[in-house]
């Protein structure tokens, strides 16, 4: 289970995160929603190391991660996919998974052998079925399509084979065909992976459609959270951020 | 065995076949190379030939080592050639001084170098692109001047003078020319043998993964300051190794191996070459030297004229020659994929 405590980050004036406490038990799935500038990404920052929170905790089941380097949390089992896809250009899609499970197998400073380890093999092959990209196993990431380097993107989080998934925004920059086809393929991840999946989202269509429970993140705060429902009807999450546009929809 | 192992196993069966085959490839490849240049003074009497081939041994190894920082680490170094010039120091010195045999110098000299490395990387490599390229820079003028001001140990701006005493050993006598050549191939090869097993590496892809995205990297959990500080010192290394051909070859050291124009000859030569292939360094090494060579018997000005080659190949081909080759190469295979 991860547990967020009281978790807090300023830039100057700015609180960019202020007194967060959240619980996401394991196998859950949770939608972080919030205008632009709300500090959902910081979150993740905050989280995943790539920013130092100036108080509070997170804890990965008891164990306290605030303020650990990036490969340390990544080595605690919380694994991240990012808003622009952030994967390497040159090497192609089979080789990136390699590599990364050699990083996970703490092989990746092995001198005498070649790459890749026959050890490296089954896990790579299992991620790039799960998400599709076993087809193109030979191509280059910088040739793939935006898509597919957004797939690739969490492919490299998940052959990790974290307990916490975080996807930032696992949707951005694509149209609303492909947005379903991503969406659905996350939730197949999670349905089928038993892991906790925590995602970023800005389409309230797919948020309320697929994520069992929501959070609303407004100027560094929690406005609320709850199922879509609850929020749907939260009259401070209306005022802040939905509008009346969905609200009251599911009536 | 279940049905789901045994595919299983047919799949990782060539796999390790096929690495196995690489590795051999690349050792069968090393021994004909070596084969063929440990032949040519049967061949021939010029002693020019194998002066040339010699100095190519010292400056191959050396912009290979720049190239596992260049090309496969995304690491600039404008410094690379300190260790160069410390391989010719350390080792002339330890000769000189010590008289110990020559295989206890030369590891005594790989010893130095890694840990004077470790402790410039250490600093260098938390810096980003032009300011790890300046402060390696600054680092090159720090031992060039130490060499210069520090005259009853260096010798000063006159270099190592009065020859390296060069004591046979197994066998092999290095104050004798040919001699001196086969050991120079040998080194040249079994050096590139080994960064090619470097750059295959699992190791080898790490570094890769670092030159394209260092903070994805991180976020795999690879240390990415350690495994940086790892390809420095190992570069650093066979530069060394190249320093000290070249000391055994001119039987002294001289301040302007460790000049900053070593490093600037050694980004030249990936320059010319390539940094996208194994050997493109190798091939820039050959050509810079073939160019200085033959240019300098014409024409006072070689300057100029090396000059109007590199920017010929920057402006020009956009990269060296070597990567323009593999990327015609890769274009027809393409074109004739698609027919």
């Amino acid at each position: 289970m991860l547990e967020i405590r009281n978790l807090a980050k300023s830039f100057g004036g700015v609180k960019a995160t202020n007194d967060v406490s959240l619980d996401f038990p394991d196998g859950s799935l949770t939608a972080v929603i919030g205008p632009n500038g709300a500090g959902k990404s910081t979150f993740f920052n905050l989280i995943t190391g790539a920013l130092r929170p100036d108080s509070g905790e997170v804890l990965l089941d008891g164990v306290d991660l605030a303020g650990r380097s990036p490969p340390e949390i990544v080595r605690h089992g919380i694994g991240r996919a990012f808003q622009v896809a952030s994967i390497f250009k040159s090497l192609t899609v089979q080789e990136t998974m390699l590599a990364a499970v050699s990083a996970d197998q703490r092989t990746s400073a092995v001198l005498h052998k070649r790459f890749p380890l026959p050890e490296t093999r089954d896990r790579a092959e299992h991620v790039m079925e799960l998400l599709g990209l076993a087809g193109k196993r030979h191509r280059t990431a910088a040739t793939l399509s935006h898509g597919d380097q957004k797939l690739l993107d969490i492919a490299l989080a998940l052959v990790l084979e974290p307990k916490v998934l975080l996807l930032d925004e696992p949707t951005a920059g694509m149209g609303p065909e492909e947005r379903w086809r991503m969406i659905d393929k996350v939730r197949e991840l999670w349905e089928t992976q038993k892991i906790t999946v925590v995602f970023i989202e800005h389409d309230m269509d797919i948020v309320f459609k697929i994520a069992p429970k929501i959070i609303v993140l407004c100027y560094g705060r929690i406005l609320a959270t709850g199922t879509p429902d609850e929020i749907r009807n939260n009259s401070a999450v209306i005022e802040a951020y939905l509008g009346t546009e969905h609200a009251g929809a599911a009536a | 065995m279940t049905e789901l192992e045994a595919g299983r196993a047919e799949r990782l069966a060539p796999v390790r076949n096929g690495m196995a085959l690489q590795r051999y490839r690349d050792v069968l490849i090393a021994l004909i190379a070596f084969a063929v240049l440990a032949s040519l003074p049967l061949f021939t009497g010029s002693k020019a030939l194998l002066d040339f081939v010699i100095r190519c041994s010292a400056y191959g190894l050396f912009a290979t080592s720049l190239n596992l920082l260049v090309g496969y680490t995304g690491l600039t170094s404008f410094g690379h050639g300190m260790f160069f010039g410390l391989g010719a120091y350390s080792f002339g010195l330890i000769m000189q001084k010590l008289g110990v045999p020559i295989p206890v110098a030369f590891v005594a000299t790989l010893a130095i170098t890694a840990l004077i490395a470790a402790v410039i990387g250490a600093i260098c490599v938390r810096l980003k692109e032009i300011y790890f390229a300046f402060v390696t820079l600054a680092f090159q003028m720090l031992i060039h001047s130490t060499i210069l001001s520090w005259a009853s140990f260096t010798g000063g701006d006159q270099g190592l003078r009065g020859g390296i005493p060069r004591p046979a050993f197994f066998g092999i006598d290095l104050s004798n020319h040919v001699h001196l050549y086969v050991t120079s191939c040998a080194l040249l090869i079994l050096g590139l043998l080994a960064m090619r097993q470097i750059a295959q590496s699992p190791f080898g892809f790490t570094l890769r993964m670092i030159r394209d995205n260092a903070a994805r990297a991180s976020f795999l959990g690879i240390d990415v300051w350690r495994a940086k500080l790892t390809v420095f010192v190992l570069a650093a290394l066979f530069a060394s190794i190249g320093g000290m051909v070249m000391a055994l070859f001119v039987s002294g050291a001289y301040p302007e191996f460790a000049y900053w124009t070593i490093s600037g000859e050694g980004i030249f030569i990936n320059m010319l070459g390539g940094v996208s292939t194994f050997l493109g360094p190798m091939v820039g090494t050959v050509l810079l030297l073939l160019l200085n060579d033959t240019v300098t018997r014409f024409t006072e000005y070689h300057g100029i004229v090396l000059g109007v080659v590199i920017l010929f190949f920057a402006l020009g081909l956009r990269k060296g020659l070597l990567d323009f080759v593999a990327e015609w190469f890769s274009r027809r295979r393409d074109a004739g994929e698609g027919r």
